[in-house]
């Protein structure tokens, strides 16, 4: 069992949850997940870790509600065990002196790409960031990624907060602005990560994408999260999560996370039902709404 | 009460020992098992059991036992049974193999001792994976714990997966008096043994008895620790304080068969389609929160002819599937599947298409299976391995309608243990390289040992090779001797 020691809302059905898990924390590096399985019944899910702490033995993970099992998680508290936390897995990211570096967070996506742009900030790197979200109270980690980027960028799909568009409109500006830009990596929902790929191939830049199929086991035993790279399978959870982005087939990926599309709708159906049906016998609210968020797993 | 039975415990002379059948094993009718997970093999009764072990010749050569890769004495454990001492012939059992209730039920006996056994020249050869197999249940039916008293040698030894290699090292380390603590990858504990064989085979109760039989030998088990990750050997090695690892991961990596369509929705490799059956009892969705492809009413292909193959489409059959198919690009005859396996499976209505070898498989257009192309084939030369080539037939493809298809067609090693353990020497697949009879690796204290070492084999292999490495491994503890073969040098 993994204590939560913290657990605290970011934005609406974003959660951040501090968990001892002493073993992953002295072993982390930015780019690597966990698989974690909340209870007996449950499914096992990767999610990135945003950031570890070797000395307290804890590492946190940034959490969207979007099924089941990420509501069921959202609704624990610090003092909750989880049932299973497992990694660090993945192979890390590359951290090396690039030059200038441009680094995208799409909505929960943010939180994947900070330890990586902190990482490449400390070895030199002039790093760029830009976050975007759908409206103000979603934008995450802005102080943090501040800190560890020489211009930071916030975009807002409504224009509710920083500039109004998408992270991809930011990209193309300063591409087309004369920005040399060594490296972009991209991490978010895969319709973003894919334009961003679509945007930096003419442009010749060398991209990498952070990618996030369905896994089982996370460590190369099962073939679940094959990814067509270069028209080839790999396996995310063992040759990535990490690839060059204009090699990816984002196509088959999209096609692949819908694969229980139907099954997970009915999870959450019922998921609902049930809580509705705790919350009428026990007369007592919750402080978080449902929403369905649409999309793969984060 | 443990006395070995003297041999005259056996009324029968030998021809008459010649003349009693081989009783038969009580199975679930096949009509009624195809559609459920509950054993298929039911079990030998005592009255089944004494009856069988009669017809033992009690040869003095023991072919049995020299064929067996962890050596269980069988001819004493059998003359126990004759002597009624079934709790003798458990204790007899475990003084080789800590796991009988799993060789019991998965063991491919025809291949080694029964292969041995001086009654198969003449009959049928003795049903000795039945009787270990009712020793063992009766065992644990009994409540008996056979507990080796021995005293701590203060030595600790890690074990890097929790399959039939890790288990055997553990519990034969443990009863030297060894400290054991064995890392586990997955939430639950037995590798291959619970997410890859299927309950009908292998309950997964008889797993957990037997797992409790080594904690009460003072194993200690840690799950959720992927060794290269969130360990590596050398920090074992170094600040965890072990005097030796054994690795024993397991095959790993499904391989797939690099033709068009793998990646559609519907193809599975069969770790993965037993895994969300077996490990996250997908087949409960919504009870459990793992899903798979609803199977019911579907047509369902599995691509390969070995255990694994069998497993695979055996439970499709069970989750509802309206066509189960095995296509395999050679004969019978060269199916590696056990043969009682496969007459399991044919009873069951298993549609068994030999000699036909997957092209493509084929697309609804929004990425759903719909099918799979395939060619005929007939064998040629032998090739590499001594069985006859597939070779296809020109103008023989033809197209097969399916829902869902398992890729069973074997696995490759698994990197993480190598990639992070400098100096762990490796062939050229990748399988970490092993002493064969002393399992030493070319690190000084790292033993390996089963599928990560042979590429997939059986659970007695592994299990044989988790034997060679407790002895070894106990040898190092006590005399600290450390010879490389030579093959193994670090250059």
């Amino acid at each position: 069992m993994f204590r939560i020691r913290q657990a605290h809302f970011l934005a609406p059905g974003i959660k951040r949850f501090v968990i001892e898990a002493p073993r992953i924390a002295r072993k982390h590096e930015p780019g690597q997940f966990v698989i974690v399985r909340i209870y007996e019944e449950g499914e096992r899910i990767p999610l990135t870790i945003e950031s570890s702490d070797p000395a307290l033995g804890t590492i946190s993970i940034v959490v969207q509600s979007a099924g089941k099992t990420t509501h069921l998680l959202n609704s624990m508290q610090a003092g909750d065990a989880i049932a299973d936390v497992v990694g660090p897995l993945g192979k890390p990211s590359e951290i090396a002196k690039f030059g200038t570096v441009v680094v995208v967070g799409g909505g929960v996506g943010a939180a994947m790409a900070y330890p990586t742009a902190a990482a490449l900030k400390r070895d030199g790197n002039r790093v760029i960031s830009i976050i975007g979200a759908r409206n103000k109270e979603l934008v995450l980690l802005e102080s943090e990624m501040r800190s560890v980027s020489d211009t930071l960028v916030v975009t807002t799909d409504d224009g509710s907060y920083g500039q109004k568009g998408f992270v991809t409109d930011r990209l193309r500006e300063l591409i087309e602005g004369g920005t040399k830009i060594d490296l972009v990596l991209a991490v978010g929902p895969v319709v973003m990560m894919k334009a961003i790929a679509d945007l930096t191939r003419p442009a010749g830049i060398r991209t990498v994408v952070s990618l996030n199929p369905i896994m089982i086991d996370g460590t190369g035993m099962c073939g679940g999260c094959r990814v067509l790279v270069d028209s080839k399978s790999q396996f995310a959870c063992v040759d990535g999560p990490e690839f060059d982005a204009h090699r990816v087939n984002f196509e088959v990926l999209v096609q692949r996370n819908a694969m229980y599309r139907e099954a997970e709708r009915r999870s959450m159906e019922r998921f609902v039902r049930e809580r509705e049906a705790r919350e009428e016998k026990n007369g007592a609210g919750n402080d978080e709404p449902c929403t369905v968020v649409q999309g793969g797993k984060q | 009460m443990t006395q070995p039975a003297a041999p005259s415990a056996n009324p029968l002379t030998l021809k008459e020992r010649m003349k009693v059948p081989r009783q038969q094993m009580p199975e679930q009718e096949a009509a009624l098992r195809s559609t459920t997970f509950t054993e298929v093999n039911l079990g030998y009764s005592e009255e089944l059991a004494r009856q069988e072990a009669l017809r033992c010749l009690e040869c003095a050569k023991v072919a049995c036992m020299q064929r067996c890769p962890v050596g269980v004495k069988i001819k004493e454990f059998v003359q126990m049974i004759v002597a009624g001492d079934f709790a003798g012939a458990a204790a007899k059992i475990r003084e080789d193999n800590v796991l009988p209730a799993i060789t019991g039920r998965v063991c491919p006996q025809e291949d080694h001792c029964e292969a041995g056994c001086t009654l198969g020249k003449k009959v049928k050869p003795l049903g000795i994976g039945y009787l270990e197999r009712f020793v063992a249940d009766y065992e644990q039916r009994m409540g008996i714990h056979h507990l080796p008293k021995v005293a701590p040698t203060g030595k600790k030894v890690a074990v890097v997966g929790s399959g039939p290699s890790g288990l055997t090292v553990a519990g034969d380390l443990a009863q030297k008096g060894h400290k054991v603590h064995v890392f586990e990858a997955l939430h639950e504990l037995g590798g291959v043994l619970v997410y890859g064989i299927p309950e009908f085979r292998l309950p997964k109760q008889i797993i957990r008895e037997q797992l409790d039989h080594l904690r009460d030998m003072g194993v200690e088990f840690e799950t959720d620790v992927v060794v290269g990750r969130t360990v590596t050997i050398d920090e074992l090695m170094g600040e965890e304080g072990y005097d030796a690892v054994f690795i024993g991961t397991g095959a790993g990596s499904p391989q797939f068969m690099g033709i068009p369509g793998e990646h559609l929705n519907g193809v599975y490799s069969a770790n993965e389609f037993l895994t969300r059956i077996n490990l996250m009892k997908a087949y409960r969705f919504p009870a459990y929160d793992e899903p798979m492809v609803d199977i019911r009413g579907k047509d369902v292909a599995v691509i390969g002819g070995g255990n694994t193959a069998l497993d695979a489409i055996r439970s499709a059959l069970r989750l509802g599937a309206r066509n189960a198919y095995v296509l395999y690009r050679r004969s019978e005859t060269e199916m590696p599947a056990r043969a009682e396996e496969v007459h399991h499976a044919r009873q069951e209505g298993i549609d068994f298409r030999m000699l036909t070898n997957p092209v493509e498989f084929l697309s609804d257009g929004k990425g759903w299976l719909t099918g799979v192309r395939c060619t005929r084939m007939e064998l040629g030369e032998a090739d590499a391995s001594g069985r006859r080539r597939p070779v296809t037939i020109a103008g023989s493809e033809f197209e097969l309608p399916l829902s869902v298809a398992v890729i069973a067609v074997g696995t490759s090693a698994n990197p993480i243990v190598q990639s992070t353990t400098p100096g762990l020497q490796t062939d050229k697949r990748g399988y970490i390289q092993a002493d064969s009879s002393t399992q030493r690796t070319s690190r000084k204290g790292v033993f390996a040992g089963g599928d990560i070492v042979t590429g997939s084999a059986t659970v007695i292999l592994a299990m044989g090779a988790g034997r060679r490495a407790a002895k070894s491994i106990h040898e190092y503890l006590t005399s600290g001797g450390w010879e490389l073969p030579a093959a193994l040098k670090i250059a």
